[in-house]
């Protein structure tokens, strides 16, 4: 056998799951328990103390959501990672170890809006502003850095249009300022995009979408890069202070390269509370081990359907870096060579009815609020969940009247585009 | 020897190998990272001995402080250096006026002195430097990934469950090589 590591498909069956030491079990077993027994006092209060590797309890804890956190830490080349009940719940681990009240974070403003929601509304309410940047124009990141950023946050590849973010320029940015680039990376997966490659300090995901793949149980997951030197920086207490929760310990000296992940775990998730369950750590671990066969499936699926968009007398516009007319196309290339995800807007002639025709006209595509199935899923934002906001806001957040987002899935290509075709010939 | 990087059969070979461990500047403080690496190792049956000049005679995690390294009063086979790189010089020439010599010199994560290392190999002696012996035998073992770190081992063969539940030991086989 070669010195070589570990190629990305080995890893995403392997990474963190050998057979089971108590039983064989080859599977990983689902540990479905809240507590674990202690083999002793001594090794309990080694464990409560952070100096012996072990089980307590599964909100911060457990051994089958470990065999996730490993496999993904693998899969992104990551130190370690941190597996939570949500995308969201991520994003909040994450911003509660770096943040203190009146700090400010710069994100890109092409984000899935449940995150836009959670920045603007949430995050205000622990003191923690948010500043909106369009991540094409790196003078206006550049501007937006002030004394008070501790962070900068993008998507590799957003939701819903599908845009691709420079992540190395970002990347520069961040390192002139101090402070740690945080990507999330859901859309991409590290199957088409490592952002730890480009630069980032720490990778988060909703691994409800592609990573787990099945549209069957919500997760995320936080990755910690260990890139960042958080003593020498000295700007994030929660790492380079002494802990009163843990007797004066500095989790960035006792930790060193994978202290984030850590301190997310012991301080955030501990507190915090949002823990996954280990049924859906299982299952999620489980759709990874088909991740790399399943995105580009996905890709390819997409690409096919994005051409036949395009083509297609009753669209009026198709916005898919897949596209070589589409402006991200050149990014795409450069940060996703293997495809660029399958989630996509196109512009539907007739506008709003006609949107609202082609999705109640599917008998394939599912109509749903959620991407990353193995199933394709349709949805128009403008009467589902963009309607709330004026037809300016609309158009602003790129769901305009005659928006229609897709994420193709993994079926027979011929079969998503003849459901399209005789659902375009309803409007 | 490159100290670049370490195969896995190169560390896993010195951790079965060892069993007294001096921990040069161990402390006695419960929270600082080399009480820590002293109460794992003795929790994985190495016999260790702290070496603290301003703790000697009493114990840390239950093992018995010496001044330094020609106090002991048995062989040593692995002196762990908890010092900066600068100071790890001055460890490894009194480490090889030992008799018998050590088989390992270890320098913790962060520890790094080549100078030193040569003067240790021309003895015969294994180095490793820049290395946790904690965090390399609990990513040995299996044990890392319960804190969702990777462990950069995969392997289809079981951990090797020590006394208790939550306990694994390192001999088993993994992807060769790495």
């Amino acid at each position: 056998m070669s010195s070589n590591q570990p190629g990305f498909s080995t890893l995403a069956i392997h990474a963190g799951a050998a057979p089971d030491a108590a039983t064989g079990a080859r599977a990983t077993p689902i540990y479905q328990t809240t507590a674990f027994a202690f083999d002793d006092v001594d090794q309990a209060a080694a464990l409560f103390g952070l100096q012996a590797f072990g089980n307590i309890y599964t909100r911060i804890t457990n051994p089958t959501t470990a065999v996730l956190e490993e496999r993904v830490a693998a899969l992104e080349g990551g130190t370690a990672a941190l597996a939570v009940a949500s995308g969201h719940a991520a994003q909040l681990g994450v911003f509660h170890t770096l943040l203190q009240p009146g700090d400010e974070f710069i994100a890109s403003n092409r984000l899935y809006g449940g995150s836009i929601n959670q920045f603007n509304h949430s995050f205000k309410n622990f003191g923690w502003n948010v500043v909106w940047v369009d991540m094409a124009d790196e003078e206006a990141l550049k501007n937006a850095v002030s004394g008070k950023t501790k962070a900068i946050f993008l998507e590799s590849l957003a939701n819903p249009g599908g845009v691709v973010i420079d992540i190395e320029m970002v990347s520069k940015v961040a390192k002139a300022a101090g402070v740690p680039l945080i990507v999330d990376n859901t859309l991409a997966t590290p199957y088409l995009c490592r952002p730890i490659e480009h630069g980032a300090d720490i990778v988060v995901h909703s691994l409800t979408k592609f990573m787990g793949g099945h549209g069957n149980s919500m997760g995320g997951i936080i990755v910690d890069c260990g890139t960042f030197d958080w003593i020498a920086s000295g700007r994030y207490p929660m790492l380079s202070e002494p802990r009163p929760e843990y007797q004066g310990m500095v989790l960035a000296e006792t930790f060193g390269n994978f202290a984030f992940a850590i301190a997310c775990r012991v301080l955030g998730l501990r507190d915090l509370g949002a823990a996954i369950s280990p049924f859906n750590a299982f299952l999620i671990a489980t759709g990874i081990e088909t991740l790399p066969l399943r995105m580009q499936k996905h890709c390819d699926n997409a690409l096919a359907v994005a051409e036949w968009l395009e083509a297609h007398d009753k669209v009026e516009w198709v916005q898919y870096a897949g596209l070589a007319s589409d402006p991200c196309h050149a990014l795409a290339q450069k940060y996703l060579p293997k495809g660029a995800g399958s989630v996509f807007t196109f512009g539907v002639k007739g506008g709003y009815e006609a949107g609202v025709k082609l999705v109640s006209s599917t008998g394939l595509l599912s109509h749903v609020a959620n991407i990353g199935d193995a199933k394709s899923l349709i949805i128009h934002p403008a009467s589902t969940t963009h309607r709330q906001l004026t037809d300016e806001q609309k158009t602003a957040a790129g769901a305009g009247p005659e928006v229609v987002r897709l994420s193709i899935g993994i079926e027979d290509v011929a079969d998503i585009i003849a459901d399209l075709e005789q659902a375009l010939a309803e409007i | 020897m490159n100290h670049e990087r370490y195969d896995d059969t190169y560390i896993r070979g010195i951790l079965d190998e060892v069993k007294t461990i001096a921990v040069v500047g161990a402390s006695a403080n419960t929270v600082r990272p080399s009480y820590f690496v002293v109460k794992y190792l003795i929790s994985k049956d190495y016999d260790v001995i702290p070496v603290n000049p301003g703790h000697s005679g009493r114990e840390i995690a239950g093992a018995m402080t010496f001044a330094s390294l020609t106090d002991i009063d048995r062989p040593v086979d692995m002196v762990d250096i908890f010092r900066n790189s600068e100071a790890a010089m001055g460890v490894v020439e009194e480490a090889l006026e030992l008799d018998p010599l050590p088989k390992v010199i270890w320098m913790q994560l962060s520890v790094r002195n080549d100078e030193a290392a040569k003067l240790a190999e021309a003895k015969g002696v294994k180095v490793v430097m820049n290395r946790c012996p904690k965090i390399e035998y609990a990513r040995l073992c299996g044990e890392i990934g319960w804190a969702g770190v990777a462990s950069n081992v995969i392997s289809a063969r079981k951990p090797k469950l020590q006394q208790g539940f939550q306990r694994f030991g390192i001999n088993r086989h993994t992807k060769a090589g790495q």
